[in-house]
């Protein structure tokens, strides 16, 4: 058999020995972006520790910030991609599983980022405010965005076809996305503890040191490029779990149908 | 010294769940891609 040789059933090889495989998910492109994410990642470390001052209100917990603001942003960008990719799966008839593929894969990374803002914006809170937690009106419609998203990673889970699980999610997912400008402006519509941006506020005004905002900015894009390198990744893992269910299925049908010719 | 505690406690929290998912990812897709020829992965 030809590496390319199709088996009788569709042409999934699972289980044939000869095709050439590759290991994993991985692509030239996917390890150029790893590499990339590693040297941002690096440089934003040293800088928040060893290279950035102490901030004059906030001390040395600024150093949580280089974590905690890009986390955040990363979440937002996720849940915005999952929505954006939902809607053409929703669109568009054809090919519309691989944006259900990306909706999700961008889901589960959000979730995590989310989770990862909400922990490092508790551990700077009591640094600051004094307490891991408030019912703040930022810090319950982060809490609140998160368990959605987490509803949404459950409802992809429930047992259905790829197409079913595409049309159900992507229904959720434009929903859940709303929530994204009320937890945003939350500290600009109602009295939060929370500080309001200090970088994309309304007016304009940057309110922070050069190299601090430079260590900022350095890690949204460190952040962005892992969170771009995941998306691919837990993608195409999604295409091949949802390859091995149809091959399954078909693997069963053709032993049935060879039970049926026997008997 | 609390400071530095929880300042990296919020670090390794991060950079730690960021390695894991990636490094589950590889893991997972590695064993499942073993079993699928490379015709049918798409990206490549």
């Amino acid at each position: 058999m030809s590496d390319t040789t199709p088996t009788p059933h569709g042409a999934a090889l699972l289980g044939a020995g000869t095709a050439r495989r590759s290991l994993g998910t991985a692509t030239p492109a996917t390890r150029i972006i790893g590499l990339l994410t590693l040297a941002t990642m690096t440089w934003v470390v040293v800088s928040a520790f060893f290279i950035t001052s102490p901030d004059v209100v906030q001390g040395d917990s600024v150093r949580i910030m280089y974590a905690h603001v890009p986390a955040a942003w990363v979440a937002y960008l996720a849940f915005v991609t999952t929505a954006i990719a939902s809607g053409i799966s929703v669109v568009r008839r054809h090919r519309t599983l691989g944006f259900d593929r990306v909706a999700g894969a961008s889901a589960e990374v959000g979730v995590l980022f989310m989770g990862l803002a909400l922990v490092t914006g508790s551990l700077w809170g009591r640094l600051t405010w004094g307490t891991f937690w408030q019912w703040d009106p930022r810090l319950t419609t982060t809490l609140f965005l998160f368990i959605t998203y987490v509803g949404y990673l459950a409802v992809r889970r429930i047992d259905a076809t790829p197409e079913r699980r595409a049309k159900r999610s992507a229904v959720l997912a434009l929903l859940a996305v709303l929530e994204i400008p009320l937890v945003h402006f939350s500290v600009v519509l109602w009295r939060s503890l929370h500080q309001e941006a200090s970088v994309l506020n309304p007016d304009g005004d940057v309110r922070l040191d050069g190299l601090m905002l430079f260590t900022l900015f350095s890690g949204v894009v460190a952040f962005t490029l892992g969170f771009v390198w995941l998306v691919i990744h837990r993608q195409r893992l999604q295409a091949l779990v949802d390859l091995q269910g149809t091959v399954g299925l078909d693997s069963a049908i053709a032993a049935r149908a060879t039970e049926a010719v026997l008997r | 010294m609390k400071d530095l505690g929880f300042i990296l406690l919020s670090w390794s929290v991060t950079l730690g769940s960021m390695a894991l998912l990636a490094l589950a990812t590889l893991r997972r897709a590695k064993s499942l891609a073993a079993r699928v020829s490379d015709d049918q992965k798409p990206w490549l």
